[in-house]
Order: C-alpha cells, then sequence, then structure tokens
C-alpha cells in the first residue's frame, strides 16, 4: 500500500504573507502608461545601439494601445538584445539561449488572455534556436518575435552570426566569414509563418508600425529589425539609413502580402533590400485548433467535475 | 505454489490443490497477443481482490519478435513479479527452450504441441518438469475458423488457464466482452469462443487443477494499471493541466496518455520539436501560473539538464518525469536500470538543487506525482520523478483512490496584489513565490523571472553577497523539505546484521529477500528511501542499529564499488558500512541474487 509521505493541503494563494491582495482596478480608472512607468532598469547596451529604438518604441507601443500593465509579457532567450526583459517594467522572464520561443509558446497556449512580446537577437533566433524558429512558425503558435538583427554575436564579443554577410571579419572568421548566411524573412515564409515584416532600428514609425500589426495579427508574427551594433559591427545597416547616404525602400504598394512566391522573391536581396510586410496570411492559430479540441473533450464530459471525469476512467481499469 | 494443499482425487476426478500464488510465465511473440492475456489476467485478479504484479518483455523493434509476460497473483501480498515460474506457457520452440530456465524444478509447462513436437523434447526435462502439450494452433483455428490464422491464440490460451487455475469465468467473459466491444460484435464472439474452447479442453482432459485461495484484500475496490498510467492519472490528480514532450520508449505512453485526456480537463499537452523544447514550454506554462510536466527518458533528459538549470535558478516549480532505461547514451531501450540518480541529482552546471523523488511501484507512481505537484508548488522548485522501465510498463492492481478527496485545484489565482518581491529574503518561511503573468501589482514594480543570479525582484546582480544570500536560499528551502519528510520505517526489525537499502523498483524485492532471510534466520531487514533529494533526516540512527547496509540498485557498482545511490549515501553519511549490491544486465532483481550476493558481502567484510 502507498500513500503520500507528506500530508499536504492544497496551497493557498497566501502561503507567503508578504503577498497581499488589493482591489482590482476598474477599466475606467485606467491611464495610458508612460515611459516613465515601464521603464525598469536602465539598459546596459552600449550608447549608440540599435536596441536602445527597439525598447522605446515597444513603450511607445504600450502607451498607444494603452496595454494593461499587468498584461504586458515579454520573454527572452540569451544575448545582448535579450536582455530587453529587465528594461521593462513589467512581467518579464529571461529564458535560456535561443529557447525563448518554446518557453513563451508554453505561456501563449496555457494564458490565452496575455500576448506575448518574444526579443532576441539573430544568434539566438536562427543559430541556437533554429529549430525553435521552424516549429513555433508552422504551428502558428500565436505571439509575437522580434528579432534584433546586428548581424553579429554581440554579447559574446564580436563572433560570426548566421546572418553575418560572406566576407564579415569577426573573431571566429578573422579572414572573412565565407558561410552563406541565413535569409530571415524567407526562412520565416519556408517555415509557415503567417506574418513576416522588416524594419530597421534607425526609423522609429516603422519600428513602431510593423510591432502594432505585428501585435494584431491573429497568428505567429516575426518581425525583423536591423539594430545596429556599435561595438562589433558599426556601419552594417548604414545603406538602409537614409541619414548616412543609404536607402530606405519600402514594399512596393503592388505587393501581394497573401503571395507566398511574391514574398519569397521580394526577399531576394535584403542589402539593404525593402521594409514591410512581406507576407501576411490567416491560418488557424495552434492555440484556436487547441481550444477546439478543448471544446470537444470537454463537452462529452459536461457537468462533471474534474474528479468524477478520473473516475470514468478509473472505473475501466477495474 | 509451493503451498499446495492436495486433494486426493477421486474416481477420475482432477485432484485440485489450494494455491495461495502462482507466477505463469507466458512466452511466445509479441504479435500473439502475450500482453493481452497477461493483461486479462492481472486484472481479473484486481477484481478478485488479489495482489498481483507483472513483468513483461517487449521487442524494441517494431516488427515484433520474441516477447514474454510474467503474471504473479497472489492472494496475500505480492512484492516482486517472481523469481522462478510455476508455469510457463510456451507458444513456440523457442519461447520453450528459451524460458525453461525461468521454470522452478517440478513446475508446469504448457506447450502449443503444433509448434514443439514432443519428440523435440529433451528427455532430462521430461523428467524435471511436468509437461502438458495441447494442439493450440489446431483447436483454435478449430474453434474459431482459419481466417485469421495465428489470432485468438492467445485467448484460446487463456481459456486453458482459466480452467486450470479455476479463475471466475464470469469475471473473464466480461472482461473479454469490455475489451472487444466497441469492435465489430462478430470479434467478441470469437473471442468468448475462442475462450471457451480453451476452457473446456481443460475441463475434458486435466488430472490436476489449482485454486486461489481467497484474497485479502476484502471488500476494496481495486484499479488495475501500469506505472505511466498510474503516474499519469496522479498528475491529472494533482490539477497540472499542462505538458509538453518529444516521444521516447518508455516515456512516451505517459505523453500519449495526456496528451488524450487533458482537453477533458481544459488542459492540453503538446508534442515538441525536442526535448528541449518540451522542457521550455513546460517550463513557460509553470510561470504562467500552473505547474506543468515535461517528461523523458535518458537520452531526452540530458537534453533536458540546462533548463532545469534555469528552474533551479528561478525557483519554477516545474515536474520532470525520467523514466529510466538502460543507458548511456541510446543504450538498452527496453531494458530497466536505475541509472540516472546521477543526473537527476546533479544533472546540470552550477549548484542547482532540485526534488528528486523515486515511486516505488504502480501505485506510489500515482501518489507520488501528487506529491510531486505539491512539493513543486510548496517549495517553488523543480521536481524530477524518477521512475523506470519496470515500474512504467508493468500492471498491478492496488486500492481505488478516493478521487472525491484527492483531486485537487490548482488553478492560477490572478487577483492583484499590492507588492510583491519573489526571491524575498526575508520571506517568514524563506521560500520564493511567483505571481503569474496577469496579475497587476499595485506599487507599479513587477518582478522578472531569471537564470542570471539576481536580486529580490529577479533583476540580474553582479553582487557577491546578493550570490551568497540566494545560493543559500536556494539550497536551505530543500533542508525545509527534509524536515518535512518523515524518516522511512525499517521493514523487519530496527537492528540486525544486514540492512539492505532500497529506492525505486527495488523496495519489493528487497523486502521479499528480506521476508525469506528471516525465514531462514538470518537478521536481514530493509528500508525504502523515496526522497532521494532531499535525504530525509534520521537515517543515520537507523543505518548505525546494522553491521551492514548494502544499497540494492540497478546500476553499475562504479569505479568505487557503491554504484550511484550508495556513493551519495556514503558522502552524506562517510559510513564504510554503506556497500553497493548493483547489477547491470538490464534485468529486474531476483530475490535470490540478492540474498546471495549479501551473504557474499558479509563473508568478505573486512571493513568493519
Ligand atoms: C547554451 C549557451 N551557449 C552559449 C552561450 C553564450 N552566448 C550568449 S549570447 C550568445 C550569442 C548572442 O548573439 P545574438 O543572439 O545575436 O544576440 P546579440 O548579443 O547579438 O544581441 C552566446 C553564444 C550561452 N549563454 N548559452
Ligand atoms: S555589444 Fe553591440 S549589440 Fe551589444 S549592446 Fe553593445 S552595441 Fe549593442
Ligand atoms: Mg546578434
Amino acid at each position: 500500500m502507498s500513500e503520500m509521505a507528506i500530508p499536504f493541503a492544497v496551497l493557498p494563494r497566501g502561503a507567503n504573507t508578504r503577498i497581499e491582495p488589493v482591489a482590482p482596478l476598474a477599466d475606467a480608472d485606467r491611464k495610458p502608461l508612460t515611459k516613465k512607468e515601464v521603464s525598469a532598469d536602465h539598459p546596459t547596451w552600449c550608447p549608440g545601439c540599435g536596441d536602445f529604438s527597439v525598447l522605446a518604441l515597444y513603450f511607445k507601443l504600450i502607451e498607444k494601445r494603452r496595454m494593461h500593465h499587468e498584461k504586458i509579457t515579454t520573454v527572452a532567450g540569451i544575448g545582448c538584445s535579450s536582455r530587453f526583459p529587465y528594461f521593462v517594467q513589467a512581467h518579464g522572464a529571461h529564458y535560456i539561449h535561443g529557447r525563448a520561443l518554446p518557453f513563451a509558446s508554453g505561456v501563449a497556449l496555457s494564458r490565452p488572455d496575455l500576448h506575448v512580446f518574444v526579443f532576441g537577437g539573430d544568434g539566438d533566433a536562427f543559430s541556437i534556436g533554429g529549430n525553435h524558429f521552424t516549429h513555433t512558425a508552422r504551428k502558428n503558435v500565436k505571439l509575437t518575435y522580434v528579432v534584433m538583427d546586428n548581424n553579429v554575436y554581440g554579447l559574446t564579443k564580436n563572433q560570426t552570426s548566421p546572418t553575418s554577410p560572406i566576407g564579415f571579419k569577426s573573431k571566429t572568421d578573422v579572414w572573412g566569414s565565407k558561410d552563406r548566411p541565413i535569409n530571415p524573412i524567407k526562412q520565416a515564409i519556408c517555415a509557415g509563418a503567417t506574418f513576416v515584416g522588416r524594419t530597421t532600428a534607425t526609423n522609429p514609425n516603422h519600428v513602431l508600425a510593423m510591432m502594432e500589426q505585428a501585435m494584431d495579427h491573429d497568428g505567429f508574427s516575426f518581425v525583423q529589425v536591423l539594430s545596429e551594433c556599435v561595438e562589433f559591427y558599426p556601419g552594417a545597416f548604414d545603406n538602409a539609413n537614409p541619414r548616412k547616404g543609404g536607402a530606405f525602400a519600402e514594399v512596393p504598394k503592388e505587393h501581394d502580402v497573401t503571395d507566398e512566391y511574391a514574398a519569397y522573391r521580394l526577399a531576394e536581396n535584403l542589402w539593404p533590400g525593402h521594409f514591410g510586410v512581406f507576407y501576411k496570411v490567416q491560418r488557424p492559430t495552434k492555440n484556436a485548433n487547441e481550444a477546439q479540441i478543448v471544446t470537444d473533450a470537454q463537452a462529452k464530459v459536461a457537468g462533471l467535475e474534474p474528479w468524477q471525469i478520473l473516475k470514468k476512467n478509473f472505473d475501466r481499469m477495474k | 505454489m509451493s503451498d499446495a494443499a492436495v486433494a486426493t482425487s477421486a474416481g477420475g476426478q482432477p485432484t485440485v490443490s489450494k494455491i495461495s500464488e502462482a507466477v505463469i510465465r507466458i512466452a511466445g511473440n509479441s504479435q500473439d497477443g502475450i500482453q493481452a492475456i497477461g493483461g486479462f489476467l492481472a486484472r481479473l485478479a484486481g477484481r478478485s481482490e488479489q495482489e498481483v504484479m507483472t513483468f513483461m518483455t517487449i521487442p524494441s523493434t517494431i516488427s515484433g519478435g520474441p516477447s514474454i509476460f510474467q503474471v504473479r497473483i497472489g492472494s496475500g501480498e505480492v512484492l516482486s513479479s517472481g523469481d522462478e515460474a510455476d508455469m510457463l506457457l510456451a507458444f513456440y520452440d523457442h519461447s520453450y527452450f528459451n524460458h525453461l530456465g525461468s521454470l522452478k524444478n517440478g513446475g508446469i509447462v504448457l506447450y502449443d504441441s503444433d509448434h514443439l513436437k514432443a519428440e523435440a523434447i529433451p528427455a532430462e526435462n521430461l523428467a524435471r518438469y511436468r509437461h502438458i502439450g495441447v494442439p493450440i494452433s489446431a483447436l483454435t483455428i478449430e474453434a474459431i475458423g482459419g481466417t485469421g490464422r495465428d489470432k485468438g491464440k492467445n485467448v484460446f490460451a487463456l481459456g486453458l488457464l482459466a480452467r486450470m487455475f479455476d479463475l471466475n469465468v464470469d469475471k473473464l467473459h466480461r472482461l473479454l466482452q469490455e475489451r472487444f466491444t466497441g469492435k465489430d460484435p462478430k470479434i467478441a464472439e470469437t473471442a468468448l469462443n475462442a475462450f471457451n474452447a480453451g476452457y473446456h479442453y481443460t475441463l475434458a482432459t486435466a488430472t490436476e487443477l489449482y485454486q486461489f485461495k481467497p484474497g485479502e484484500n476484502v471488500g476494496q475496490a481495486q484499479v488495475v494499471m501500469s506505472g505511466n498510467e498510474a503516474l499519469a492519472y496522479g498528475l491529472i490528480a494533482a490539477g497540472v493541466r499542462f505538458g509538453s514532450g518529444y516521444p521516447i520508449t518508455p516515456w512516451s505512453d505517459i505523453m500519449e496518455l495526456l496528451r488524450r485526456e487533458l482537453p477533458k480537463y481544459g488542459g492540453t499537452f503538446q508534442q515538441a520539436e525536442d526535448e528541449i523544447a518540451a522542457v521550455s514550454m513546460a517550463m513557460g506554462a509553470s510561470w504562467g501560473g500552473r505547474v506543468a510536466v515535461t517528461g523523458s527518458s535518458g537520452p531526452g533528459i540530458s537534453l533536458k539538464t540546462e533548463a532545469i538549470g534555469w528552474a533551479s535558478m528561478a525557483e519554477m516549480p516545474l515536474i520532470v518525469v525520467d523514466v529510466q532505461r538502460g543507458g548511456p547514451s541510446t543504450g538498452m531501450p527496453t531494458n530497466i536500470e536505475q541509472s540516472d540518480i546521477n543526473i537527476a541529482c546533479f544533472g546540470g552546471h552550477g549548484d542547482s538543487p532540485r526534488v528528486v523523488i523515486a515511486p516505488a511501484n504502480v501505485e506510489d507512481c500515482f501518489y507520488c506525482a501528487i506529491e510531486a505537484v505539491n512539493v513543486a508548488r510548496k517549495f517553488s522548485t523543480p521536481v524530477i520523478l524518477l521512475t523506470d522501465q519496470g515500474i512504467a510498463t508493468r500492471i498491478e492492481a492496488f486500492r481505488e483512490p478516493d478521487l472525491q478527496k484527492i483531486v485537487q485545484d490548482i488553478s492560477p489565482d490572478l487577483s492583484p496584489v499590492s507588492e510583491h518581491k519573489p526571491y524575498d529574503l526575508s520571506a517568514p518561511d524563506g521560500i520564493t513565490r511567483h505571481i503569474a503573468p496577469g496579475t497587476r501589482v499595485a506599487s507599479g514594480k513587477y518582478p522578472v523571472v531569471t537564470g542570471l543570479e539576481h536580486d529580490e525582484l529577479g533583476h540580474p546582480t553582479g553582487s557577491p553577497k546578493l550570490h551568497v544570500q540566494m545560493t543559500a536560499k536556494r539550497r536551505n528551502k530543500l533542508k525545509k523539505l527534509a524536515a518535512e519528510i518523515p524518516t522511512p520505517t525499517v521493514y523487519g526489525p530496527a537492528e540486525g546484521q544486514v540492512l539492505l537499502v532500497s529506492w525505486g523498483s527495488a523496495q519489493g524485492p528487497c523486502q521479499e529477500a528480506v521476508k525469506i532471510a528471516r525465514a531462514n534466520g538470518e537478521a536481514f531487514s530493509s528500508i525504502h528511501i523515496k526522497y532521494i533529494n532531499p535525504l530525509p533526516n534520521g537515517l543515520e540512527k537507523i543505518f548505525e542499529a546494522f553491521r551492514h547496509v548494502f544499497v540494492v540498485e540497478l546500476n553499475d557498482e562504479g569505479l568505487y564499488g557503491i554504484g550511484q545511490f550508495g556513493s551519495i549515501l556514503r558522502a552524506r553519511f562517510a559510513d564504510p558500512r554503506i556497500r553497493g549490491i548493483n547489477k547491470s544486465d538490464g534485468l529486474t532483481w531476483k530475490i535470490s541474487e540478492i540474498l546471495s550476493r549479501a551473504r557474499a558481502l558479509t563473508q568478505h567484510s573486512t571493513n568493519v
């Protein structure tokens, strides 16, 4: 005979006496959150790093969309860019290198009331996390993934990244990288992402627009943000910055965002390429599919308490 | 069947012997439905208030191959699946020759004489065992028609056994009907025909029959299931509603069951792209407010270690099931081994305390799962549930749990709070407590969960002082848990010559070894340790009362001859009496092996 070694009562919320409940806040009493209210630690990024801009625009988005403070959910892996959650005064998770997407999927699938934003770097997304990128995209998990692509490993101080262009000199390719870089836009389209956008940190309004459209998309939304690493790859995106003599070319108006092949062709050359929404289609989300499975399953046990559902199974095992 | 009390036969009637237990080994090919007969016998025993334990091997190749199912049914306590069989039911030559060695002297061989010819049986075998040849294949075809070829042989054989052991025919009929209803009604009818044909064959030919003494579990409703099922249902009972995993034998059953069942409770189980994604998804769901489960076997557990380290650091409740199999690497996927205790307790870099709980048997899988969830929540920690291939696949009957009382609701509480520091160093109980995203914090200061060393709100720090304090916090909560775990009780007298220390599935065999040794006048006792990490307090007192302490575990003796758990206990207690009884043949313990090894060790004990 077996029993539990330790008699337990179900742990109540107040098991830690420091948790003191307060009254809920009525929607009418809510004001848009200010930058001050949503900023936390001062970013540890190098002065001039492109990531500052992405953070500032996330704050803008929060303010503009009047997000409820407690619902802001920010998840990241590891890298300079992935330190993002510390700088946001909201619920956040700083997970392990490359695995932010499955972590965020766990949140998104178990908590449909939250819209999760995932931030990370190019190494995090396409090297160590490459497989997760593919599968989260194809399953169409409803969340937004913003990759701050600097074409280099920043945090570990200048190694070749999967998006480093051929010829890029890093500490691991002193003579210049020879490997064909990943094209994040093509990668996302092929993997089955249902929203694929591209922007650059030097164009704030455009970054905000992309993040906002991504957030409003019902499905897996991916945004590549070119975000310069001033420390290890300065000038990487000058050719996309009109102030540095480059050109900011928006996705042509006539581009059909539901045409997968057209989107793929448009992504052919990303040096510096186009900016805007490359691809956007509606496909049932993982969240909706799972919800349907739950609805169907629960219809068969309607009116039963959990213990009664379990009892039915046990009765069959007698 | 050693205690058979024979009633003398009268006038051509078969004799009837009263027995209190029997070990029946069924050997054939996996496609013959060997597992199905074993399952029927086990479930029948459960319904007959008898104890039952099974043991099976399934070939790891999908195309089938030799397979066995051993069932031990007893009217009293059954602690292991039995060293030697009383009866061997052999479907083929190879089943006969490969498994005769497991039959006790004087045991019965029931064989299919269509496959094993009487002439092929060596004369010395005939002298040692009782042989009963039955043309099982031909009679099955005769009973149900030839279309199904080998189909139905198993049910025919079940009929043979049913009569031979005077099993409850009504209950078996019902079990057959339950099993085959839903399919074509003809199938159920065919099954019943095959069964009845077998039953009547024995009735007409047998000279000796057996009858179980009434079971001791009178009046108790029993359920019959495998360890993997019990564990999965335990998780559901505990309130777990999210899980994620990646297929691997022998863990897959748990994930398949949860995938099927959880939606009924409003939950879901996700098949992930790999084990790292699986543990990560579960972790995300745990952070989402309700402790979630992931699991795997050896290779997949290796992949999860970095994430488990994150759970230690972030102090995230999480359940990780490790159904151990033979390792390292792909190892022996369908064999039993207890060699993951090191990775369970220490797997990962850094000081990463976690809880490790090892169920002892099928029933224990159910309760340990609930306990694991409660511990994970109460101490905000990852908990590893360490079972093994043996417990995972074997079927046992146990008292039906009081589900109305046990099933718990652990849905997240998202009501707003005034302020909150998850890693509060001055928390009254010293334990971290998370609030889930979606919880409003009136102070406006929100927590972050992280793998970096952090301050009380979860923000990163390089402070040596905080690293010392937080490391201590993560360690001390497990010390608190240790103080709550009851000290295990000794099976047998509290002092003596030999103390056998078991963990996991070695409990039953160790206790049976104690019974046999005691009956033989040897001062053996045993103790079972369920909490591997942290260990319960008070073990040293127990050890002190014995001359020898032998840790019985299914893993290699290692460089220093003490095995994995043995090494942990040695390191903890610095007691040279602690030595190992280890083996790595991929098979469950035989009682005789434990006894002979223990006896040999007591002879060569120069160090005490
Ligand atoms: C498993 C593991 N391997 C390696 C590292 C070291 N590491 C930290 S960040 C990083 C790469 C960061 O590059 P990227 O994702 O592009 O982010 P960036 O710093 O450029 O923003 C590496 C290799 C780690 N933290 N974990
Ligand atoms: S190293 Fe590069 S990516 Fe990292 S903070 Fe500095 S500029 Fe930004
Ligand atoms: Mg980078």
